[in-house]
């Protein structure tokens, strides 16, 4: 049994699916946080029964430029229940979704979702006269506490075993009669589709694209019949046909929101007062920096305070190793690397990273990034994108990967190509842990804000050079701003523990067996003839010890390879007693920007194709270069 | 934009990026491609539709208005799209004049 969660972008899909999953699903409190789908086998009530969390979406109309992967799984796969999430607080919006799902025919259920937000702005549904209008089963949930789930998917098995496909309403006189119109003409040509023939007959009308080329591919005969009704329509409304069925759709969302809700003075709380202060003109700025300006403090001060104690405990192991077993030997060879990658992940990543994730999430559920978007929209316009551009650089900052593919919620493919662009450059967590571990532990935290503030102008720069050559129209921002919300404490740890779980089972291994292999290699004493390879790079152009080229070429796999490589190959883990300060600077630098890891790379292909991908390698590298460079000069001659 | 100032003087309707923070006004066209309307359609603004503009960035940065229930964050090159009628004069912001959203087309 197949049960799928549609709705509209931030109504709590992914809360709800993680309820029954686990935590799985990444959520945040902005539109657009899920991208692509997930899956899940979840045990309800006794029946294993596989959950699908689709990314949100606004309507059924393939209005995006990219028809989104949502709207496909709706029509084309096989399930046995929608189970639509409504956000009660912002009922009419909802319904219209609502409405197009129950054009789909197929057994259905309504989750009325978020209904605390809509007590609070003083809304009141009735969830069964809801479900008479609808001819579904409505259950009022709150997906973040949980409440109502039980009975939402106990209600959900009933519905998918009795198999009642849901149906569409009535829609105004005359779009009613066009669709019976065209409808007709389909069954005549014995046109035949997964989706129900009224829905088809609707997206028609509306002169959906998509819809249009499969019919009219195999059946060119009906399009001209076809617009003749469609543009009776549209002479008797005076509007275009598209506009007359959504603007009829919206009167009948209207009349049931009408009908189902009643209203109550809002509760102006906290939030209200927040929001005015985060969003006035003179005050919102300020406090963004301060909030920024926190959250990177926060980090400095917690990982410094675990890394000095994590590090000299390290120390005492390495050395009671090294007595033990000494480097020169193979068996003292291999354990050393083990024991630097084991290591290096317990005291010199995660001291950074778990309160890095921390921060990162508090932004992101709290909903305060899309409020960055607003406040930022002017600064982007300067880089030739708009404030919708901020969440997928704001989540660079986390992982190039899911940046990237963020990049999504972006309507024109030129916004999309720049802003992924730009993503790839903005330092993420595995960066962040170089620039800490290395700049920040030895030089000091203002050096360390200092590469972060030298990227982001780099990054500007790249952007308004990318917007002057790139063509395509930009529509502006067009942006939700969703009720902020105190973070969840278990939403947040369990956040935290998703990506930080992907780095142990993925990165740690991978850094202990580098670790291992690069070992292996100085004991065999091959990797001096890597390392001879890149010196003309590392040792010529950037003046850094000729033993960082292997590191280089590990941190094209996890950019946190890198540092811990770094301990490996030269042998001690107090780095600044065999490095000077501007070799340190030079190398962060250069780690910053050269060659985005291979996950980026791989997501970067697939979501920009990989002619682009090879050029933002390419002059990635040639940036790094450039700014490598930079930085051992400017240093000598300054510090 | 392509108005006259003496017709605009006259007339009530105005861009939305030019309304005052605070005030209510009515939506009267969607000055827009296709796409720009039905995106704008699925997050809840319609011809018909009230809204309230909640706070205005400053240095031609975006409009934050409440429509329906929700807060939209509108670049003013949308805003200025979006042409609108101030209601009345200056009324209280209490009442909210649900009944006018009802018609339809």
């Amino acid at each position: 049994m197949k049960f799928v969660l549609a709705g509209q972008p931030n109504s709590g899909k992914s809360t709800i699916f993680n309820s029954v999953a686990g935590y799985r699903s990444a959520t945040a409190n902005f539109p657009g946080s899920s991208v692509s789908f997930t899956i899940t086998r979840a045990l309800i009530l006794g029946r294993e029964v596989e959950v699908v969390d689709l990314p949100g979406i606004y309507s059924l109309t393939s209005s995006r430029e990219a028809a989104g992967e949502a709207e496909s799984y709706l029509l084309d796969e096989d399930y046995d229940l929608i189970i639509d999430v409504m956000d009660a607080s912002r009922l009419g919006r909802s319904l219209e979704l609502t409405l197009q799902l129950l054009e789909l025919e197929r057994p259905m259920i309504v989750a009325l979702n978020m209904m605390d937000e809509a007590v609070r702005s003083g809304i009141e549904v009735d969830a069964e006269d809801l479900a008479q209008e609808l001819g579904v089963p409505v259950v009022p949930t709150v997906g973040r506490r949980g409440s109502g789930l039980r009975d939402l998917f106990r209600g959900a098995l009933r519905q998918a075993h009795c198999g009642e496909a849901s149906r569409s309403l009535e829609l105004d006189r005359k779009v009613e009669e066009a669709v019976g119109r065209v409808r007709e003409l389909l069954a005549e040509s014995e046109f035949e589709n997964t989706v129900p023939p009224r829905f088809v007959a609707e997206k028609l009308i509306e002169r959906d694209p998509h819809f249009e080329r499969d019919v009219y591919s195999a059946r060119p005969e009906l399009e001209a019949q076809v617009l003749g009704v469609a543009e009776g329509l549209q002479e008797f409304h005076g509007w275009s046909s598209d506009q007359v069925v959504s603007g009829s759709r919206h009167a009948v969302a209207h009349r049931i929101e009408e009908k189902v809700v009643t209203m109550h003075p809002p509760q102006v709380g906290w939030r209200e007062w927040a929001d005015r202060l985060l969003l006035h003109p003179l005050t919102g700025g300020p406090l963004m920096v301060l909030i920024l300006g926190a959250l990177f403090w926060f980090v400095f001060r917690v990982g410094q305070r675990l890394e000095v104690p994590l590090l000299a405990l390290t120390d005492r192991l390495a050395l009671a190793l090294a007595t033990q077993f000494p480097p020169d030997t193979f068996v003292g060879a291999i354990a050393g690397g083990a024991l630097t990658g084991i290591a290096g992940g317990v005291a010199l990543v995660l001291p950074y990273l778990v309160p890095f994730l921390l921060g990162l999430a508090v932004l992101e559920d709290t909903g305060y990034l899309p409020r960055m978007a607003y406040i930022l929209d002017n600064f982007m316009h300067r880089i030739g994108l708009h404030g919708k551009s901020v969440l997928p650089l704001i989540l660079g900052y986390g992982c190039s990967v899911p940046a990237i593919m963020s990049a999504r919620i972006l309507e024109s493919r030129r916004d999309r190509r720049i802003t992924a662009v730009l993503a790839s450059f903005i330092p993420c967590s595995a960066r962040t842990i170089v620039i800490f571990g290395l700049v920040a532990a030895y030089m000091g935290p203002v050096w360390a804000l200092f590469i972060y503030l030298f990227n982001l102008i780099l990054v500007v720069i790249l952007g308004n050079v990318l917007a002057r050559t790139m063509k395509g129209a930009s529509p502006g921002l067009i942006l939700e701003i969703p009720e902020l919300r105190l973070p969840h404490p278990k939403t947040m740890v369990a956040k935290t523990w998703m990506t930080l779980k992907e780095f142990i089972i993925i990165a740690w291994p991978l850094l202990v067996a580098s670790s291992v292999v690069l070992g292996f290699l100085e004991w065999a004493h091959a990797a001096n003839s890597v390392n001879g390879l890149l010196s003309p790079l590392t040792v010529t152009i950037l003046g850094l010890p000729a033993a960082v080229g292997m590191t280089l070429i590990f941190g094209i796999l996890r950019k946190e390879l890198t540092l811990v490589m770094l301990v490996q190959a030269l042998g001690t883990t107090q780095l600044n007693t065999v490095m000077t300060d501007g070799q340190l600077l030079t190398f962060t630098l250069f780690v910053v920007f050269y060659v985005p890891c291979v996950a980026t790379i791989a997501v970067m292909g697939r979501e920009l194709g990989w002619k682009d991908t090879a050029w933002v390698t390419t002059f990635s590298l040639l940036v790094a270069v450039v700014v490598g460079i930079a930085g051992r000069f400017a240093y000598a001659l300054f510090a | 934009m392509g108005y006259d100032p003496i017709l605009e003087g006259v007339s009530p309707m105005m861009a939305l990026d030019t309304v005052d923070v605070k005030r209510r006004a009515r939506v009267i066209l969607i000055d827009g491609g296709h796409r720009v309307r039905a995106h704008l359609n699925t997050l809840g603004i319609h011809i018909g539709d009230w809204l309230t503009v909640v706070e205005r960035a400053p240095f031609r940065g975006p409009v934050l208005v409440e429509v329906n229930g929700s807060r939209l964050a509108l670049g003013r090159g949308i805003a200025s799209k979006i042409k609108v009628e101030i209601e009345g004069s200056i009324e209280s912001l209490s009442t909210p004049p649900r009944e006018a959203e009802a018609e339809q087309r």
